[in-house]
Order: C-alpha cells, then sequence, then structure tokens
C-alpha cells in the first residue's frame, strides 16, 4: 500500500470528508446499540432529540458545549505549532481554582472592590493560572528536549491531586457538610443566563467570541502567521527568521489561558465553586474537538456543539432505552479516527502496490 | 526516621513494591518495542484498560486464568494493528493515532462492561492467580506467575533487541528507515510487527490488574499508569534493563508513600505523597533528556520513496 499526494482537493471534499466519517461511525456504533439489545433506529432517533429535538435539549447541549469549546480552542491553538498540549484538563482545573480563589473571598476583610474591577481580575487570574501550567512543559519541550505530551499529561495528575488537597484543607467550604468541595463565587461575579429557565449562560458569547478572535489571530496577525511556519516545519522556520522560542512561548500561554478560562467560565456561569468532579475530561474531549474541526477555530464551535450534543443526547437516550452512555464517548472517540482518515483521503490517493 | 527503617525492613513492602512494578515493567517493555521501531504509541492507556476488562470478563466466563491473559494480549494487538494501519499504512499522526484509540479503546471497554453487567454496583469478582507459594525464593514466592512472567520478559526482549536479526532490523527501522529498506527490511512489515508484539504486552499488563492484583475491573483502574510507561522508557533510554530498574525505582516510591500515609502520623496531606511519583517522573525525564538517545526515526512516518 502507499498514499500519493492528490494535487488539488475540492473543497466539497473537504467539508463532505468529516460528514461522510461521522455518517460511518454511526453505522459501525449501531452494532454496539444491537449488542446492548435496543433498536438502531429508535436508539438514534433519541440520541438526536435528546441533544437537538427541543429548547431545552439545545439549552443544555449549548451549555455542556461552552467549556468543550474553550478547551477545543486550547487544543487548536497548541497543535497549529505543533506543541501537543494535553494538559487542559489540569488547566481547567487550575483556572477554576484561580478564579474561586479571587472571586469567593467574601466580606470580613474588610476590603471590599467592586464586581466591575474583581470580575476582570478573576477571569485575568485564570488565564494566568492556565497558561502558568503549560509554560513549564513548552519551556522544557524548546529548551531541553523534553516531550511536552508526557509532561502536560503527567502534570493533569499533580494538578488534580493539588486541587483535591486544598478542597480538603484551605480552600474547603466549611458549610459544605464534609463534601470537598470549594468557597462559592461572590454572587456577583456569577455570568447571568443567556435563556430564562435553563442553563445556558453567557459565557456562550465568551466562548464564541474567543473563537473568533483565535480565528483573526491565525487569519490576520503576525503571530498567526509564526505559529503557522513553526507547525510546519521548526527548523525551516527558525532558518526563515522566526522567533521560533517566543512563538512557542505564546502559543502555551494562549493555550493554556483558553483551558484556564473555561474552568473560570465553568465556575461563574454553572457551578459557582469547585469540585472535583467538575470536568468529566473536558480537557480530553477538547483535543478530539479540536481534530475534528481540523484545527479551524470556527469549526471548533461546530465540532463543540456536536459533541455536546451527543453526550447530553446520550443521557437522555439511556433512560429511555437502557443503553450505556458510554456510547456517546464511543461515538465520539471512533469520529475521530474516521475523520482523521477521511481527511487523509481528501489529500492522497491509496495504491495497492505489492 | 524509626519509620522508614521500620518500613524498609518489612518485607511486606518490598512485595508490595514487586507487585506495584509489574504492570510498568510489561507496559514499559511493550512501549520500548513500539518506540525502538519508531512510533509512539499513546494508545497504551486505553489498551491497558481494554486488557484488564476483556482477560477479566473472559475469565468470568469461564475460561482459564492463562486464556484470560491470552485474551488481553489479542485484544492488545488488535489495538495495536489499528495504530499499525494509521500511523504505518497512513502516516497519520502518531500522538493523535494514540491518543484516538486510547479514547476508543477505554469507551469501549466501559461499554462493554455496562452492557454485560447493566445493575451491577459491587463489580462481580474472580478467583485470581494464586501466589507461587513453591518458589523457594523469599519476596517472589509471595508474587504471581504473571510478575515471574513480566521479569524474565526483561532478559528475553533485550536478547531479541540485541541478539537477533529480527531486533537488528527492528532497530534500524526506527534509526534509519531508508537503509533499512535499502537492506532488504520492510519498514512497514517490521513497524507493524512491533507495534502488534508491543501492544499484546500492553494487554497483558492491564490483565495483570485484573487478574492478578485485583479480582474484579473497576472504572478508572488503570488510572495513568500507561502515561507513567511512556515516560519511564525516556527515563530507561529505551533500554530493557534500565526500563526494569526504572519500573522498580518506580514503584518504591509508590509503595512507599503508601505506607507513609498509612503510618498515621503524616504531617502533610495524603495527596502530597500520592504526587510524588508523578513529579519524579517529570524529573527523571528532565534530567534523562539532555542524554537521551532517541530512535532516530522516532515519530517520524515513513513513505516509501518520500524523503
Amino acid at each position: 500500500m502507499r498514499l500519493e499526494r492528490r494535487h488539488e482537493s475540492s473543497r466539497a471534499a473537504l467539508v463532505l470528508a468529516p460528514i461522510g466519517a461521522v455518517v460511518f461511525t454511526l453505522l459501525v456504533s449501531a452494532l454496539l446499540v444491537r449488542w446492548a439489545g435496543a433498536p438502531v433506529g429508535r436508539t438514534y432517533a433519541l440520541l438526536l432529540q435528546g441533544g437537538f429535538g427541543s429548547v431545552f435539549a439545545w439549552s443544555e447541549t449549548l451549555t455542556r458545549a461552552i467549556p468543550l469549546i474553550l478547551t477545543g480552542l486550547a487544543a487548536t491553538v497548541a497543535f497549529k505549532a505543533r506543541l501537543f498540549n494535553i494538559g487542559a484538563e489540569g488547566q481547567l482545573f487550575a483556572g477554576a481554582l484561580a478564579a474561586v480563589a479571587v472571586g469567593g473571598m467574601h466580606g470580613g476583610t474588610g476590603f471590599e472592590l467592586s464586581p466591575w474591577l474583581l470580575f476582570p481580575l478573576m477571569m485575568l487570574a485564570a488565564a494566568v493560572a492556565g497558561a502558568l501550567m503549560l509554560l513549564g512543559p513548552a519551556l522544557m519541550k524548546n529548551k531541553l528536549g523534553v516531550d511536552e505530551v508526557v509532561t502536560t499529561l503527567l502534570i493533569n495528575f499533580i494538578v488534580l491531586l493539588g486541587v483535591s488537597a486544598l478542597l480538603d484543607g484551605p480552600m474547603k467550604d466549611p458549610t459544605a457538610m464534609g463534601w470537598p468541595q470549594s468557597v462559592s463565587l461572590q454572587p456577583d461575579l456569577e455570568l447571568g443566563k443567556l435563556i430564562a429557565q435553563t442553563r445556558v449562560h453567557t459565557g456562550l458569547l465568551w466562548a464564541v467570541s474567543l473563537a473568533v478572535c483565535v480565528w483573526a489571530i491565525f487569519k490576520y496577525t503576525v503571530l498567526g502567521f509564526d505559529i503557522r511556519a513553526v507547525g510546519a516545519n521548526a527548523r525551516a522556520a527558525a532558518f526563515a527568521g522566526v522567533p521560533v522560542t517566543r512563538t512557542v512561548v505564546m502559543v502555551a500561554l494562549l493555550s493554556g489561558a483558553l483551558a484556564g478560562l473555561a474552568g473560570a467560565i465553568e465556575v461563574a456561569g454553572r457551578t459557582s465553586y469547585v469540585t472535583l468532579d467538575m470536568s468529566p475530561g473536558y480537557g480530553y474531549t477538547g483535543i478530539v474537538i479540536a481534530m475534528l474541526a481540523g484545527l479551524h477555530p470556527l469549526g471548533v464551535i461546530a465540532a463543540g456543539v456536536f459533541v455536546a450534543g451527543v453526550l447530553v443526547g446520550a443521557d437522555t437516550m439511556s433512560r429511555a432505552v437502557g443503553v450505556p452512555t458510554y456510547i456517546a464517548d464511543v461515538i465520539v472517540a471512533a469520529s475521530l479516527i474516521a475523520v482523521l482518515v477521511a481527511t487523509l483521503l481528501t489529500q492522497y490517493r491509496v495504491r495497492v502496490t505489492k | 526516621m524509626t519509620d522508614l527503617l521500620d518500613i524498609l525492613s518489612n518485607p511486606a513492602f518490598w512485595v508490595a513494591v514487586l507487585r506495584i512494578a509489574t504492570p510498568l515493567i510489561l507496559g514499559t517493555l511493550g512501549v520500548l518495542l513500539c518506540e525502538r521501531a519508531g512510533v509512539l504509541n499513546l494508545g497504551i492507556e486505553g489498551i491497558m484498560v481494554a486488557g484488564a476488562f476483556t482477560g477479566w470478563l473472559a475469565v468470568y466466563a469461564g475460561a482459564p486464568l492463562w486464556a484470560g491473559v491470552g485474551v488481553a494480549a489479542l485484544t492488545g494487538m488488535v489495538f495495536g494493528l489499528l495504530h499499525a494501519f494509521l500511523t504505518v499504512g497512513l502516516a497519520l499522526s502518531q500522538h493523535v493515532s494514540g491518543l484516538g484509540i486510547t479514547l476508543l479503546a477505554t469507551a469501549l471497554s466501559y461499554f462493554g462492561y455496562r452492557v454485560s453487567f447493566p445493575k451491577v454496583n459491587t463489580p462481580p469478582t474472580i478467583t485470581p492467580f494464586a501466589p507461587m507459594d513453591w518458589l523457594p525464593v523469599p519476596i517472589l514466592n509471595a508474587q504471581t506467575a504473571l510478575t515471574l512472567f513480566a521479569l524474565l520478559l526483561v532478559p528475553a526482549v533485550a536478547w531479541v533487541l540485541y541478539r537477533t536479526p529480527l531486533g537488528l532490523a527492528l532497530r534500524m527501522v526506527g534509526e534509519n528507515p531508508q537503509a533499512a529498506e535499502s537492506q532488504g527490511v520492510s519498514v512497514a512489515a517490521t513497524r507493524t510487527g512491533a507495534i502488534v508484539a508491543g501492544s499484546a504486552l500492553m494487554g497483558v499488563a492491564g490483565a495483570f490488574l485484573t487478574l492478578s492484583a485485583f479480582n474484579a475491573f473497576f472504572f478508572n483502574m488503570v488510572n495513568g499508569r500507561g502515561w507513567i510507561c511512556v515516560a519511564l522508557v525516556v527515563f530507561a533510554s529505551w533500554r530493557p534493563g534500565k526500563a526494569l530498574l526504572g519500573a522498580l525505582l518506580f514503584a518504591f516510591f509508590d509503595a512507599l508513600q503508601l505506607r507513609l500515609q498509612q503510618s498515621g502520623d503524616a504531617v502533610l496531606p495524603y495527596q502530597l505523597y500520592l504526587m510524588l511519583p508523578y513529579l519524579l517522573s517529570i524529573l527523571a525525564l528532565v534530567l534523562v533528556a539532555r542524554k537521551a538517545s532517541y530512535p532516530q526515526a522516532l515519530m517520524k512516518p515513513y513513505r516509501k520513496g518520500e524523503r
């Protein structure tokens, strides 16, 4: 088997390839639905309905999409420069914790800041906390040649243990009846609701505007050009005068900050405090979303909503027909692999040779 | 201080070290085989989950324990083949393919577990491997046969790598695929073989958890052990003997933090002790990185006729 580069791939193929891959995944996953003893058509219909079938479904899907879009953007920025940031999960928790540390200082200190000042401070703290988590691995990669995949992964475990220690100790909410849960944010720092009576909050606007910002950075700034150059070929980029180390540092700060903001926005928009289960792996799912979007910042919005819809729909579906919710994770993971293959086929032709 | 001496002089401590090290030895050898052939396999975390699940399920369904180990190895091979198809056949990013396989294998295992046991809260148990009481070696005789297998595998892998034509081909493919191809070695076939064999070991590493260390399958039971193996291979500079050393060292600290936690008068929160192994891994990576002799073609896809 060998691959031959196609001279040109049509725009239609580039858009249709991921869609075809997802349809293929759904067909294969139907076997699992049958194994679980449920009717395939009804299961998928329920999944679709639960994710996108009503105002309530949409509101739940969009709520879930907010952290996913942000971690998806974090992965997109890093992967574009070939900085394989697998640490968004830890960066998200670092951001959430920083947000509570700044925004959870209830009165009694005799020191009150206006929410107009405190809110930006809180978001800044979260962004900085997330960025710092990635700065170390990025510098270790650049200066020492330590593979960032392993370091960012290991840091996830360290951060989660650190959060757990803080939630048991200094940051524990004394009124939480013994649950490891942080103090709550001041109510005036919480994000407003986008649709009344639902959980969807203005964090969605943050996520979408940040996606547009990242897109604009890629398209219109020197930094965006440098990121693409470093990602394409770091050695050639250095030779052409691109400041590689500075670009990698900027990428690390930007990517980590986005993941940190994901944590802060979850806290400000949904939970108002930090718990260890506030993220069911949003950091890892963000990687899938970035790949599904073909590392396109605006595509991340669509991919984030799609994945969120599958995850939310699976909950409803599972209650109705009893297929385990893990089917959603299977569909998401298999879609990732199928989309990778499909995208490759738009760029290469496979020739079977002896 | 006397505490520490008490811990270290207790044979039960060293039994624990060897038990904790076993899945790490198996997994690290698996990663090592793949990377020596030039392919990073981040699928390990998920392959371990899948091996733990299928091996346990086979035994639960009535298969003998060793057949369970075989099923786990076979599961690893299937995912290894997928990884080989994506990274060797299609030359996709090894990072992304591996992560995709980890997510897929984990999700499939959890799905399979929930379909097989929809309503149980306490996981059903099996009778795991028994310790090798008959062995006249202390500490080792408190282990199961899988630990002995892992220990014997270290010289076996070293022998294959450094003393056989197969090992030479495998190392060549990881260092300089062009040269290997010109010597008549098929890069694709050699890499595929290495990934499949390495992934089989990863599956067995997972099966050790359900068939020997514990007697049931739990969610999150692999809990990052696979990632530790990836770090250990760098620490070991891609050498089987050093991989054994690294796994033992890591297990030593892991067992130590467990004891320090239990000794009661711990001043620090227990989470700080749990962090220790991960911090040590990062430290080891930094210390070794400078003189690490990466297989030259690691993570570089090879396309015939393309440079």
